[in-house]
């Protein structure tokens, strides 16, 4: 699913632009553990969450993700803002929540990462 | 050229609206005009071309070869409406720039208007507005990838450079306890590090959240912070984080996935899952805990590296 299809599901706005409405975002994931998305995030994947501190931004790019979804139009601080521009990832906010937000890409056709499971080395 | 810049300027010519590259300070031509009047109004501004307007409606295009010709012809003191190219062509400020190149690059159309919905005029596009905006727009990608490339050509030759029966590059990164906004700092310049080290992308990933997770608990579990050590060899990538902190009481206790002693405001932000050492383990070749309670932990991992060349 290419970024202006995604904005345009979840209806959303784009807070801060580092890639064009072309990129390709080829799956999407959702959490709130950090850990989660460093287990199972893989590169390129959309991230849906409802954290907005700094180390979401942090996360990503460990994980090599470039565009997070904040969910609930929750308000990033201004770190997180500074952090995602410096490190060149696109914030974008929803007014769905997590779980209507998911279901609408879903449906839309974003796939997810199947069932992942910790022993799988996906790597 | 290389085909990396052939495919930049594609790029932009399929990303950059006509608005953008455009002129807007248009200078516009009356029909009644003469045409002494306009070529030295040309002269004067040093265009070679301009839209002839009649009450906010274009009605023609008066060029430096109209300009010739009326000049032969003998009307240099009759209205430039006589004169004037009377088809003109005009392209929509929101098309993209390569429309535009392929009209521009047809015979005697070296400048467009560019006009919005309503058919009013915005602007004025020509062969050397587009190409210097191409122009600048390269060079600026160009300087941008140009700086980081030269950081990854020279680290990257740093094990062919530099001769010794074993060498290794070693960093040291210091991680403050409790500093919750600045945590990850060093596990970014790891990562950025070994990218200039032209590193297998798919090893600096697992090394990524390998030391993100081990500088997290170095911010989260201890009261002193500790330090972050990477050797880095040929081969061979070794990671320690070491503290002086707290210690760990039971390790076997701490290696099951899910078990945590984060504090609830440490959990609300998404961190004490319990789920760090079991990600290290997962993703690094060789992972070793010590500690003692009271005399801090030292948590080492080492990733083999596929060879670089
Ligand atoms: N450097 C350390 N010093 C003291 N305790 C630690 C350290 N690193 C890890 N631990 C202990 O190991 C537990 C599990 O760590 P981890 O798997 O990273 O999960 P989490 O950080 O989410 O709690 C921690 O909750 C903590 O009790
Ligand atoms: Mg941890």
């Amino acid at each position: 699913m290419k970024l202006q299809e995604l904005i345009k599901v979840l209806n959303a706005e784009i807070i801060l632009e580092n890639h064009g409405p072309d990129e390709d975002i080829p799956v999407g994931g959702a959490a709130d553990l950090m850990s989660d998305v460093l287990a199972f995030g893989a590169a390129g994947m959309a991230l849906l969450t409802g954290l907005t501190n700094p180390q979401v931004v942090r996360t990503a790019e460990m994980a090599g993700i470039n565009v997070i979804v904040l969910v609930r139009d929750k308000k990033a601080p201004p770190e997180t803002l500074e952090l995602a521009r410096e490190l060149g990832v696109t914030l974008v906010r929803t007014g769905y929540t997590m779980y209507e937000a998911c279901g609408r890409l879903f449906s839309a056709g974003l796939p997810g990462l199947g069932v992942v499971r910790i022993r799988n080395d996906s790597w | 050229m290389s085909v990396q810049t052939i495919t930049k300027v594609q790029e932009l010519m399929h990303t950059t609206r006509v608005e953008d590259v455009m002129a807007t300070n248009v200078i516009i031509i009356e029909p009644s005009q003469t045409v002494a009047d306009v070529k030295i109004l040309m002269r004067d501004k040093h265009i070679s071309g301009a839209p002839v307007m009649d009450k906010g409606k274009i009605v023609g295009m008066i060029t430096m070869t109209d300009i010739l010709r009326a000049m032969e012809e003998g009307r240099l003191h009759e209205p430039v409406s006589q004169s004037m190219t009377l088809r003109v062509k005009t392209v929509l400020k929101d098309s993209v720039v390569a429309e535009v190149a392929n009209i521009l690059g047809l015979k005697g159309s070296s400048r467009l208007p560019v006009v919005d919905r309503d058919g009013g005029l915005v602007g004025i596009v020509t062969t050397g507005t587009l190409t210097r905006y191409l122009l600048r727009q390269l060079d600026k990608s160009l300087q941008k990838n140009e700086s980081e490339k030269l950081h990854t050509y020279r680290a990257s030759h740093i094990f062919q450079d530099i001769i010794s029966d074993d060498t290794s590059l070693v960093l040291r990164f210091v991680v403050d306890d409790k500093d919750f906004s600045n945590a990850g700092k060093a596990s970014s310049l790891i990562k950025r590090a070994l990218q200039r080290l032209v590193v297998n992308p798919q090893i600096v990933r697992r090394v990524a959240v390998a030391v993100y997770e081990a500088e997290m608990n170095l911010v989260i579990h201890t009261d002193v912070g500790g330090e972050i050590l990477v050797d880095i060899r040929k081969d061979k990538l070794s990671v320690s984080a070491v503290d002086h902190g707290p210690g760990i009481e039971d390790l076997k206790q701490v290696l099951q996935p899910g078990f945590s002693t984060a504090p609830q405001w440490i959990r609300d932000m998404g961190f004490g899952a319990g789920m760090g050492l079991a990600n290290i383990k997962r993703v690094s070749d060789m992972m070793k805990l010590i500690s003692e309670p009271g005399g801090g932990t030292r948590l080492d991992m080492v990733f083999n590296l596929v060879s670089p060349d």
